[in-house]
């Protein structure tokens, strides 16, 4: 079932399937070098094809994303075009208003590309390295909870378990990096932890 | 969901009460066009609003916000009363025949053992009598007064379709010619679906709204059945994950539970989890909870949780409070008690209750930490912007950082459909910017805090320090590390106990599923219920075997369902007690003598003889509940009860207000409004050009559905002059939004008993960044109150008043 041809493979056999079968049986042997010499390649023929799913609403529609650049290679990669997975069980290749405008939610003007820091009082954000904002964050924490952990409570049980910080999680991250989350998250003792599901 | 999308095609009537599948779950619903194109199946929609659903259905009518439960229980008089009953499965698969303590009783609404000082039950009352031989109790006849049953009869004898016009507004007819359609599912080779939302959970009794389907389900005999279930829509692509690993203040990846304080140590902690059957013979399959608790213990610290530290238990914090929910959290900040708080791809400040309230705590924080890969109004919460964000940003004290994280394109790992599909996908794209993956932010967050400790020591440092991080790169764990660690892994050579010559996993290899999971040190796995997701046959998530034999719609070969692949949980209730399925033509499992065979994994023993074992193996009953004994706080059988703001008073009890256990903080119980004050019901929903407040950061979205709005009736607009596509303003006790008024007649004034009540809906993607016009969410106007078992915000059903405001012209 799951044949392992690209749909971009899959287009450059067929385009030049059709033009050598058609255009041989003809007795035109000479003009399908020409032929294939002048017309433009498939636009999404030179694009790699990726599998996904859709990240935002519970039906995870299979999608195929088509990216300027192929990460596997090790280079830099641009979504080009997002479009409905055939294959997939669920949506079989359809895709809703919002799916079918992933492309622009992904390449979005807003998208966030530097770590930004707002001072107390501040109008406005400035630049911050990652280095500084993660050392930053790393003060605070440790900081806030050597002067809040509850070690235990007034019958001397152990309780361990710190009120202060809280940590809100996501809906639309992978499992793998909620798993990662929650093991970070736990591991300090922070008891004010929830995610999306709560609302 | 019990069952999956692809599923509903087998269906013969779906119910959508409590969602808008159409609207909000669009690729979703074609299951629904299939099942009525190819089996003739009809659909039903009750809704406050004539829907998008509502538009395509065979059959509609209107409900009052918040008033389900009285349709609820009236549907299961009705069909009791008219025989509409699967006999068979409600005798043999629920525990209607469990008989249960003569001191159970209800009265003026509310159910015994109730102290209105510390607004909780005494639940002690609300259980069966247990034999001397240790079960509970039966009367498989079902005619013991005090059986489950003959209470179910006397409890919903009260909901006529009488009660329903007058406190739902559902006209009579409507319910009873809704009634008739759902009794045809009653048949044993008839089934129904029931696809909610959040029109369900979205209320202080939402947990109760979805336990009255539940049981009106399981009366028909529609649970474990194809084209059957309980499917709850989830509303972003990865609630069902999150969920699953247990990111809550008050849970253990896998459904278990962060201890408490009055557990003390490990013995006692799991000395109430012992989970003894309650009916001969049962499987009770919690009974395994100590191998899922100690496999997870060694996941998380590996060498440093021995049998002799009790798995280090002392390094779980322990809860004073059920949960410190988001509620309690906001409550919290409010009152200057939270110094550091992050939202990782979350937006508070249009997503939680009262937003007056969170802006006011957000300022209150010393540290805001925003993850996220877009500009969301949370992280510029203190940005001036006009009346859409009118905050004194100089006043506000709280330092915010700003990170940018990658999206879905952009890395590799799996999400869960709401059918619990565990479905793997790839990175396309490089993150733009400086932007990282979560991973990489969240690695680079605790590194640095343990070297901190290891730096300077600290308090209680031990956690921290011993937290196992075998990563092939520190800096950055890999996904398929990652989900390794979940699936488990023999830390040990684990045999099989039964025969402990034979070996099932050598030590580090991966373990095949949470069968192999053990109690006592040798296996490690962070969450059991998604073993079998990467063992020694790779990455089974990635799984991309479309075929579908004989089209059942199961998909066996596609991803990976959790538990085990099953894709229909509770299947062996899909079939007789002598295994024959109950529609031969919709078989999924059957007993050939000697096993279950058939389109599903079996979610009881393959073996396991059909009149032995029952269905519903995670039941110390091994049935399922039509009476949940006191497993939940507002009773054990659902009972109507008002919202916190209601047009009309409880008519079981006026001087109840809301659901009598909602915790409510004392400076909100100030902000709930009386009908006097606010005459007007409101609701809130969703529009399918719009995913909450991300679309409005993409212009094609952005475009097709530009502008804040709020839904109006006709009459409500004569009566209060508001013109077609006018501006109106619209207000409740805590704040103010100002919108266009859409007047339709998709909504209607109901009429409730001598009551004629307008109800107003407003669509929740609007904020103040991103590439759409600037606007206002619900929860500018929504009270600050939650279920009373899960704390979900009450966003569906609230009071506001509504008047004609300026603004310009609309062409
Ligand atoms: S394309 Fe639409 S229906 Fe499909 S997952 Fe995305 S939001 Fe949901």
């Amino acid at each position: 079932m799951n044949i392992d041809l690209s749909r971009r493979g899959f287009l450059k056999l067929a385009g030049a399937g059709v033009a050598a079968t058609s255009l041989g049986a003809m007795g035109f042997g000479g003009a399908e070098a020409a032929e294939q010499a002048h017309v433009r390649a498939f636009k999404l023929a030179s694009t790699t094809e990726t599998r996904n799913t859709c990240p935002y609403c519970s039906v995870a529609c299979g999608i195929i994303i088509y990216s300027d650049g192929d990460l596997k290679a090790g280079e830099e990669a641009k979504v080009v075009h997002i479009e409905g997975d055939a294959d997939h069980p669920t949506n079989r290749g359809t895709l809703c208003p919002k799916g079918a405008a992933l492309k622009d939610f992904v390449n979005a003007e807003t998208r966030l590309t530097t770590p930004r820091i707002r001072r107390p009082g501040a109008a406005s954000f400035e630049e911050i390295s990652w280095e500084e904002a993660l050392d930053k964050i790393a003060r605070a924490l440790k900081d806030d909870r050597d002067a809040n952990m509850v070690l235990t409570n007034d019958d001397g049980v152990p309780v361990n378990r710190w009120t202060t910080t809280g940590y809100l999680a996501a809906s639309a991250t992978t499992n793998e990096t909620a798993w990662l989350t929650y093991k970070v998250v736990r591991s300090m003792g922070i008891v004010g932890f929830d995610n999306q599901a709560r609302v | 969901m019990t069952n999956s999308w692809t599923d509903i095609k087998n269906t013969d009537l779906v119910v959508v009460m409590g969602g808008n599948a159409a609207e909000a779950h669009p690729c979703g619903f074609k299951w629904v066009t299939e099942a009525k194109a190819t089996r003739g199946a009809r659909l039903i929609v009750v809704d406050p609003r004539f829907t998008r659903t509502a538009s395509v259905a065979d059959y509609y009518a209107p409900i009052r916000p918040g008033s389900d439960i009285v349709f609820l229980m009236a549907m299961i008089n009705w069909l009791i009363q008219n025989d509409k009953v699967q006999w068979d499965y409600v005798k043999n698969f629920t525990n209607a025949p469990l008989i249960v303590k003569d001191e159970y009783g209800w009265s003026d609404g509310l159910f015994t053992g109730y102290d209105p000082e510390k607004r909780d039950y005494d639940k002690s009352s609300w259980d069966y009598v247990i034999g001397e031989d240790g079960f509970a109790a039966v009367d498989m006849a079902l005619e013991h007064p005090r059986c489950v049953w003959s209470l179910l009869k006397e409890h919903v004898s009260r909901y006529t379709p009488e009660l329903v016009e007058e406190v739902c507004g559902t006209p009579r007819d409507r319910f009873l010619k809704i009634a008739e359609m759902i009794g045809e599912c009653s048949a044993p080779d008839k089934t129904m679906t029931s696809m909610y939302a959040l029109g369900w959970t979205q209320h202080s009794k939402g947990a109760q709204n979805i336990r009255g389907m539940a049981m009106l389900q399981l009366i028909l005999g529609n649970i474990g059945v194809r084209g059957g279930g309980m499917n709850a829509l989830r509303g972003h692509s990865n609630i069902q994950g999150l969920t699953d690993i247990g990111l809550m203040s008050n849970l253990i990846p896998g459904y278990l539970n962060i201890p408490t304080e009055k557990e003390p140590d490990w013995q006692t902690y799991m000395s109430s989890r012992s989970f003894k059957p309650l009916r001969p013979g049962q499987t009770s399959y919690w009974q395994n909870y100590p191998k899922f608790m100690v496999s997870f213990m060694k996941a998380m610290w590996g060498d440093a949780a021995t049998a002799e530290n009790d798995w280090a238990y002392h390094y779980l914090p322990k809860l004073d409070v059920p949960t410190y929910d988001i509620l309690r959290m906001f409550e919290l900040m409010n009152a200057g008690q939270v110094n550091l708080y992050f939202c990782q791809g979350f937006n508070p400040l249009l997503s939680f209750p009262n937003r007056a309230k969170v802006t006011e705590a957000l300022s209150k924080l010393k540290l805001l930490v925003v993850m996220d890969p877009l500009e969301t109004e949370t992280a510029h919460f203190w940005e001036n912007h006009g009346e859409h964000n009118d905050v004194d940003t100089a006043s506000i004290q709280t330092e915010v950082l700003e990170l940018p994280s990658s999206c879905f394109a952009e890395d590799d790992g799996a999400l869960v459909n709401s059918g619990r599909w565990l479905q793997w996908h790839w990175s396309a794209a490089t993150p733009p910017g400086q932007a990282r993956h979560d991973t990489w932010i969240m690695a680079q967050i605790f590194l640095r805090v343990k070297k901190l400790y290891q730096e300077e020591g600290g308090v209680f440092p031990d956690p921290i320090l011993n937290l196992t991080w075998n990563y092939a790169d520190p800096d950055e764990p890999s996904p398929e590390e990652l989900a390794k660690e979940m699936n488990g892994r023999a830390l040990e050579d684990v045999y099989d106990t039964a025969d402990p010559t034979k070996l099932l996993t050598a030590r580090g290899k991966q373990l095949l599923n949470f069968s192999q999971y053990r109690d006592d040190g040798s296996t490690m796995g962070a969450c059991w219920i998604y073993s079998g997701c990467w063992n020694e046959d790779g990455n089974n998530m990635a799984r991309r075997d479309n075929a579908d034999p004989d089209e059942t719609g199961a998909y066996p070969n596609w991803t990976f369902s959790w538990p085990l692949n099953r894709r229909i949980l509770y299947n062996r209730a899909s079939a007789d007690m002598q295994g024959r399925p109950w529609d031969p033509s919709r078989k999924l499992l059957e007993w050939d003598g000697e096993k279950w065979t058939g389109y599903d994994v079996p979610d009881i023993a393959p073996t396991a003889k059909p009149g032995d074992v029952g269905p519903f193996i995670m039941n110390q009953e091994g049935v399922s509940r039509l009476f949940t004994r006191g497993m939940m706080r507002d009773g054990p059988f659902p009972t109507h009860m008002e919202p916190f703001e209601s047009p009309i008073a409880n008519v079981f009890n006026p001087q109840m207000r809301g659901n009598p256990v909602a915790r409510v903080f004392a400076s909100d119980a100030e902000q709930f409004a009386t009908s006097e004050e606010f005459p007007i019901a409101a609701t809130s929903y969703r529009l399918t050009e719009h995913f909450h407040y991300w679309t409005k950061h993409n212009r094609i979205n952005a475009a097709l559905q530009p502008e804040f709005f709020v839904e109006i009736s006709e009459e409500l607009a004569a009566e209060k002059g508001i013109r077609r596509g006018g501006w109106v303003r619209v207000w409740s006790k805590r704040g103010e939004v100002k919108a266009k008024a859409l007047v339709t007649g998709r909504l209607k004034p109901m009429q409730c008993g001598d009551k004629l009540v307008h109800v107003i809906g407003i669509p929740l993607h609007w904020g103040f960044m991103g590439a759409a016009r600037k606007g206002f969410g619900p929860n500018s106007l929504t009270p600050f109150v939650g279920d009373a078992n899960v704390e979900t915000p009450e966003f569906k059903a609230f009071l506001v008043n509504i008047e004609p405001a300026t603004g310009e012209a609309v062409s």
